[in-house]
């Protein structure tokens, strides 16, 4: 007579489910590109999450070893299109700091206002797609109805809408257009009426909190070793802010907060970002009035050469600390060049802070970090 | 007793949070006319008037005697990072000094392969090439983005040296 094992007989232990993997990517809609998730779930609930990225690896940074210095910058845009004039502007900076040039108080206050522009671009599309995915699409259209404005001013001035490639090393490819300053108060007039829509509308729906507060929590010291930078980590309370930290531009001339939250969740993420809105709007209102008069470009060389060295810019795009590190042997494409890009690390945290939470919150709490994967794979 | 109390008031507040955000929908039904933005493409296609700036593509411009202002100098083919712009050029001699001079046969143009960086334009010496507002680029076949720029029988303009 065959022993029945008692334990195995008890109805509780027979309902145990068991654990077993999903891949949510390459091509799910809520991972914002071609991101793909290795899900170990058990249940609803997500036991482990391997990010596997690779799928739109297009070896910028070796493209870069052939290129000169004016070809790299173009490239940039590329990598985080969404704050592409600060890539760029990344780029033209640790060139025109090798080179020792100085470029004109104009060319600084232009780059400032068109990165402010650039940051409320990326944070109003960020908005609108946050909201779609949880479930609301009328945020995606209110989002992209206000970025609409600042596109067609970048289009007016810039030429592109997206991939402007503004600047080249020593200033930039041309002024301003006659037409930009009105139509930067116009857009700040408009958005300020806007941004409080934004809050009436998402911020304070009784779904969006439920789904957003105390999820994925994130505390200080994961976002310092893991690297977390940008609003993802100022939610938890990492002062990592470069504008403050190590200025640039005219960032040190200008009054701004650095945006900190201590809760680290979500919601504290996602306000982070909708405050950064309102300094963005504050730091623009400050320099539209005021641009000065110089010269938009520094004389640079018909081919531009770096001294042998080592070369490190950072700066803040919209996900956090972007990092330009050149290696030149003086010759006129540098030896390497690596991207320190936000987006990579912001990633990796992802497995730390979803961990035991349901497949639902996992998409919210992607949504926060604000992923964009051209930047993470370069 | 107390939950019962919460219980209610969660779903009433919950109820007004949503009516504070069907206010703004709301206004925007009742206002449609007045905050309307979307653009009716293509229907509008006559009136359609891109930025002066806008990048669409590289053209050559001709003026009504059929010359351009290429000297075949390949500044642009230098500058282009992708390899978009293709210059093959040979030597003529010049009709009134005789002298044989450097100068295009065909400017090929590959679109397929154009970013739009607008690197070339600011390489030219002598203004030959500028960006055009046409973004209509959809073709049926590959091979009609690669583009010939200089039109046929065409020569340089008098005046422009390199």
């Amino acid at each position: 007579m065959e022993v029945v094992d008692k334990d195995k007989t008890i109805p509780g232990d027979a309902l145990k489910s068991q654990e077993y993997f999903v891949n949510m990517g390459p091509q799910h809609p809520s991972t914002h590109g071609v991101l793909r998730l290795v899900l170990t779930i058990d249940g609803e609930i997500v036991k482990r999450i391997e990010p596997h990225i690779g799928y739109i690896h297009r070896s910028i940074e070796k493209m870069c070893e052939k290129d000169s210095y004016r070809q790299i910058v173009h490239l940039t845009d590329r990598m985080d299109y969404l704050s592409c004039h600060i890539n760029n502007v990344a780029v033209c900076l640790a060139v025109e700091n090798a080179l020792e040039i100085e470029v004109s108080d104009r060319v600084k206050v232009i780059r400032t206002i068109i990165d402010e522009l650039t940051r409320l671009a990326s944070h109003q599309l960020w908005w609108g797609v946050m909201g779609m995915d949880l479930g609301a699409i009328t945020t995606f259209l209110y989002g992209f109805r206000d970025r609409e404005m600042i596109t067609d001013i970048f289009e007016e001035t810039c030429g592109a809408r997206l991939t402007m490639n503004y600047n080249k090393p020593g200033g930039l490819m041309f002024d301003i257009h006659p037409n930009f300053q009105k139509r930067t108060k116009e857009f700040v007039e408009h958005f300020k009426k806007k941004l409080p829509e934004y809050d009436q509308l998402l911020t304070g729906n009784v779904i969006f909190q439920e789904r957003t507060k105390g999820i994925g929590v994130m505390s200080k010291e994961d976002a310092i070793a893991f690297g977390v930078t940008g609003p993802a980590g100022r939610a938890s309370g990492f002062e990592c802010d470069i504008r403050k930290k190590n200025p640039y531009h005219v960032y040190d001339k200008v009054e701004f907060n650095e945006v900190l939250l201590t809760e680290g969740d979500s919601f504290a993420r996602y306000k982070a970002r909708i405050q950064e809105m309102w300094e963005s709007l504050s730091i623009i209102e400050q320099l539209i009035d005021n641009i000065p008069e110089g010269p938009i470009e520094e004389k640079t060389n018909a081919v531009i050469k770096l001294p042998k060295g080592e070369f490190y810019q950072r700066v803040e795009t919209a996900r956090g600390d972007f990092g330009v590190y050149v290696i030149s042997d003086g010759k006129k494409s540098p030896y390497r060049l690596k991207f320190r890009s936000p987006g990579f690390s912001n990633l990796f945290i992802l497995d730390k802070i979803a961990r035991g939470s349901k497949i639902a919150d996992l998409v919210a709490i992607m949504s926060t970090l604000d992923l964009v994967m051209p930047d993470i794979d370069r | 007793m107390n939950s019962v109390i919460k219980y209610f008031s969660d779903i009433a507040h919950g109820v007004k949070t949503l009516w504070k955000g069907m206010m703004v929908t709301g206004y925007y039904i009742s206002h449609a006319r007045k905050e309307i933005i979307t653009q009716q493409y293509p229907e509008n296609r006559d009136t359609l008037q891109m930025f002066n700036r806008f990048r669409g593509e590289v053209i050559m411009p001709h003026n009504e005697d059929n010359e351009h202002r290429c000297t075949g100098c390949q500044a642009c083919e230098i500058a282009c990072p992708n390899g978009t712009i293709e210059i093959i050029w040979d030597r003529k001699p010049d009709p009134e000094t005789g002298k044989k001079k450097k100068s295009i046969h065909t400017f090929v143009y590959h679109l397929q392969m154009c970013t739009m960086c607008a690197l070339c334009i600011p390489a030219c010496p002598t203004d030959a090439i500028i960006m055009g507002q046409d973004f209509e680029h959809a073709v049926t076949d590959r091979s009609k983005l690669t583009k010939i720029l200089n039109k046929p029988g065409s020569k340089l303009m008098k005046g422009v040296e390199e």
